[in-house]
């Protein structure tokens, strides 16, 4: 009796230190415990690699204007050890510039910058002077009869420059059509020959690089767009779909023809994006930043923003565990394999669920008819998982495949899913099938899956996310809860039902 | 008219055992982690078995490799019929009962006929851990088959019906005899739809049966009606259960145990995680008898004879419908 009695000692307070310890966070950083009660701030971390070659570099990166459509540079910074660093101003573009004297190797510079998200799409940028970039090309005369048939076939049907750019994409993504394939074909992106024949005729572009910002993304590129002159403004266009104005999820980093990244002193230099959209407030920010209290330097914030990317999806899965122990212990649904649910689940968390679902069963179905072809083969139990596992991976490409092929790009997040953990599951549910029969197959399968949702719609909920990462000690509240259950003596809820034949006795 | 759900405070009444309740209160309290494996492989059972003298079917060779298995035939020539089972099998899966021959192929227990092929991919799946717990590498037993006793007769479709005592401290607390159906294949296993025996614990008489969790009263193959059923022979049988105690050092086991025609009742495998239905066969919880054993004092040093002969006076029954006694 004592033992338990410290025992829950131990978990309640482990759980108080847990919310303590999250209330004290919230009084000295100011994160409030509530998603949403703050502007959506933005991390976006460029990080640059290259080779030295052993002497001085200079290494010199655009940066997005301070206001852009959208979006405010708040705060920003570089992180690169021995660099010096400095932010120029050239022509109206910011740009980042390290140098150092000596540098020898593979060298990674980084640049952070905190955005704000104001909604306005005042583009300050939008009311130069109609003045376009010139843009060379390399046309020989075939296609420079292409470029004129293309474009009288666009302006036939258009009265202004927007409606001309329309036309345009819309026949540069004819993919059959000879003129565009013998335009295109020494064009490097779509962007590049949208602008060269828009110059043709005398509309004024500039090219601007954009960068698409979505939640904890990694190893992000640019995207390539387009800005035209209307006549009294400059607008944004979209060269592959065709769409006008600055999307809302749209940073625009870099404007005019110089290069994104010039490196003297390097090479094999590449730059890529990571991005992370964080639930602190703007106002608070700042004192965030300068204080230099253990919680701020103790918080996942001020890890790398990959790393971080990484750590929302890591603090998420003690709250899948506790779902998996809560629908064991307490509720007693059976499942095939203790954890699987949790792993589907996070596959979910990429995939949206229908989808998961739907591909999920797929895989593991087509899985099952494969093995019990398997099964006559006579294999030894190891290669014949090797096999299952391969031919997962079959599946899933095929799947994707198709799936693309059909018009669903969704198809491809299929790949997310754990594909060793797949082909334990089938082989499982195949010798379920076999020695139990198919209803025990359904009935441990449809208990996987519904675990797997449960944990998945917790895992989703906004003021869960937003709780585990920005209190990673609330953790602890969940560590106790999973302890307590672990004691838990009582009966299941499945067991009310089992046992339902001793109402009808004495 | 049986109700889709029962209430806590029903279940409490009857003193069920629920499987939290099982797992905290009694098998991590008193099965020793390290004691797990003497049960969970079957051939250290037997083994240890021998050692203490507790009789249990004549193990006929062990096969380790899976390059024995390629002239395995040679070892299997001079055996008539045999049981082939996996060391580390649980729920009675992998285990495959031949009980005759016809030529070159073997006849299983369900009338079905194998080759050698079969019996060698059988053999390979039992090496390779298809069967064993967490699928680790595995031996496959070859072991005498029971020559199962005629008072049975009529109450077990092809399958050995098979005595599940669950032990406690050596002392056996609840006794149930499983008979294998249609619907389980000719296996004993409850949740495969065999049928569940309740055996009164002072003469091995039938108290209950269910099949599938709901109350039956007769066979559902052969018709007989089960309520005849007696075990002779029971205490006897206590007795090797009881002993099992000592044999493993596990406090909380299932025993199960076969009656051969010919050697009397045989120990086939203990369990360290014995399952729960064998309440419902009962009609009774397990908690009221497992309370009292646990608060008992237990500092005479008594011998199976002497734990066998309490609990058959005081797990008696006094009357098929009386409530258990406290």
């Amino acid at each position: 009796m004592n033992q338990k009695r410290t025992f829950f000692g131990i978990l309640i307070a482990m759980a108080l230190s847990g919310i303590v310890i999250a209330v004290l966070r919230h009084f000295a950083t100011g994160i409030p415990f509530l998603p949403g009660q703050e502007q959506s701030v933005w991390l976006v971390e460029a990080r640059v690699d290259f080779e030295a070659d052993g002497g001085p570099v200079t290494v010199n990166l655009s940066l997005p204007d301070a206001q852009t459509p959208g979006f405010e540079v708040y705060e920003e910074q570089a992180a690169s050890p021995g660099y010096g660093f400095a932010i120029l101003a050239l022509d109206g573009n910011r740009r980042a510039e390290w140098t150092k004297r000596d540098a020898q190797g593979g060298q990674s510079l980084y640049y952070k910058a905190q955005l704000v998200e104001t909604g306005s799409d005042s583009n300050s940028a939008a009311d130069d002077p109609g003045i376009g970039e010139e843009h060379l090309d390399y046309w020989d005369d075939a296609q420079e009869l292409a470029a004129k048939e293309v474009l009288d076939l666009a302006s036939e049907k258009s009265s202004s420059p927007q409606s001309l750019t329309r036309e345009l994409v819309k026949l540069l993504n004819t993919p059959d059509s000879q003129n565009t394939a013998l335009l295109s074909s020494n064009s490097t992106n779509q962007a590049d020959l949208l602008m060269l024949l828009l110059n043709r005729a005398d509309i004024a572009t500039r090219s601007v690089m954009g960068l698409y910002l979505e939640d904890a993304r990694r190893r992000q590129t640019l995207t390539p767009m387009v800005e035209i002159y209307t006549g009294e403004k400059w607008l944004l266009v979209n060269p592959v779909s065709g769409e006008f104005g600055v999307p809302p999820n749209l940073l625009l980093w870099h404007r005019g023809g110089v290069s994104v990244l010039d490196i003297t002193g390097g090479k094999k230099s590449r730059v890529h994006f990571s991005m992370i959209r964080q639930t602190v407030p703007a106002l608070q920010l700042a004192q965030v930043k300068n204080s230099e209290s253990a919680f701020t330097r103790l918080g996942v914030q001020h890890l790398p923003i990959e790393e971080q990317s990484m750590f929302k999806l890591l603090l998420l899965l003690p709250l899948g565990a506790a779902v998996v122990v809560f629908m064991r212990v307490i509720i007693g649904l059976k499942t095939s394999g203790t954890f699987m649910p949790v792993l589907i689940a996070l596959a979910f968390l990429q995939t949206s669920l229908v989808t998961g679902l739907i591909s999920f069963v797929l895989v593991v179905a087509a899985g099952l008819g494969l093995r019990s072809y398997l099964s006559r083969l006579n294999l030894l139990l190891v290669s014949r998982i090797a096999t299952l596992i391969v031919l997962v991976v079959f599946m899933i490409s095929a799947f994707s495949i198709i799936g693309y092929q059909l018009g669903y790009s969704t198809g491809m997040t299929i790949t997310f899913f754990p594909m060793i953990i797949i082909a334990w599951t089938i082989e499982r549910m195949s010798i379920l099938w076999e020695e139990d029969g198919p209803s025990e197959v359904l009935r441990q399968g449809g208990g996987s899956l519904l675990v797997a949702v449960i944990a998945y719609l917790l895992m989703q909920t906004p003021i869960f996310v937003h709780l585990t990462f920005n209190f990673p000690e609330l953790n602890l509240v969940l560590l106790a809860s999973i302890l307590a259950m672990g004691q838990y003596t009582g009966y299941k809820l499945s067991e009310l039902r089992r046992f339902r034949s001793m109402d009808d006795l004495g | 008219m049986t109700h889709a759900w029962v209430s806590t405070r029903r279940l409490k009444e009857f003193g069920m055992l629920g499987m939290n309740c099982r797992n905290v209160d009694f098998i991590n309290r008193y099965n020793e982690r390290k004691l797990f494996p003497l049960v969970d492989n079957k051939l250290k059972t037997k083994l240890l078995a021998q050692e203490y003298d507790v009789p249990t079917p004549a193990l006929k060779f062990v096969v380790r490799e899976q390059h024995e298995i390629s002239h395995i035939e040679r070892e299997l020539a001079d055996l008539e019929s045999f049981a082939l089972k996996p060391a580390k099998g649980s729920g009675g899966k992998g285990i495959l009962v031949i009980t005759g021959r016809k030529g070159d192929l073997f006849i299983r227990s369900s009338g079905a006929l194998m080759d050698i092929a079969d019996i060698r991919r059988h053999m390979s799946n039992i090496l390779a851990g298809l069967y064993s717990l967490g699928g680790t590498a595995d031996v496959a037993i070859i072991e005498d088959l029971i020559a199962f006793d005629d008072c049975f007769d009529g109450y077990s479709y092809e399958g050995v019906p098979d005595i599940r005592i669950i032990v406690f401290r050596g002392y056996p607390v609840m006794a149930m005899l499983r008979l294998a159906t249609a619907a389980s294949d000719g296996k004993a296993n409850l949740h495969q739809g065999a049928v569940g025996v309740g055996l009164a614990l002072d003469s091995g008489r039938c108290l209950n049966a269910a099949q599938f969790g709901r109350p039956i009263k007769l066979h559902p193959d052969t018709g007989r009606p089960l309520s005849d059923i007696q075990i002779a022979g029971w205490r006897d049988i206590l007795m090797l259960s009881s002993q099992c105690f000592e044999m493993t050092g596990l406090g909380y086991i299932g025993t199960d145990i076969v009656l051969d025609k010919f050697a009397g009742p045989q120990l086939l495998e203990l369990n360290a995680r014995p399952g729960l239905a064998i309440q419902i066969t009962n009609g009774r919880g397990l908690l009221p008898r497992l309370r009292h054993i646990e608060n008992m004092t237990v500092n005479r040093r008594f011998r199976t004879e002497h734990r066998v002969d309490y609990v058959m006076r005081q797990f008696a029954e006094v009357d098929p419908s009386a409530q258990p006694s406290e």
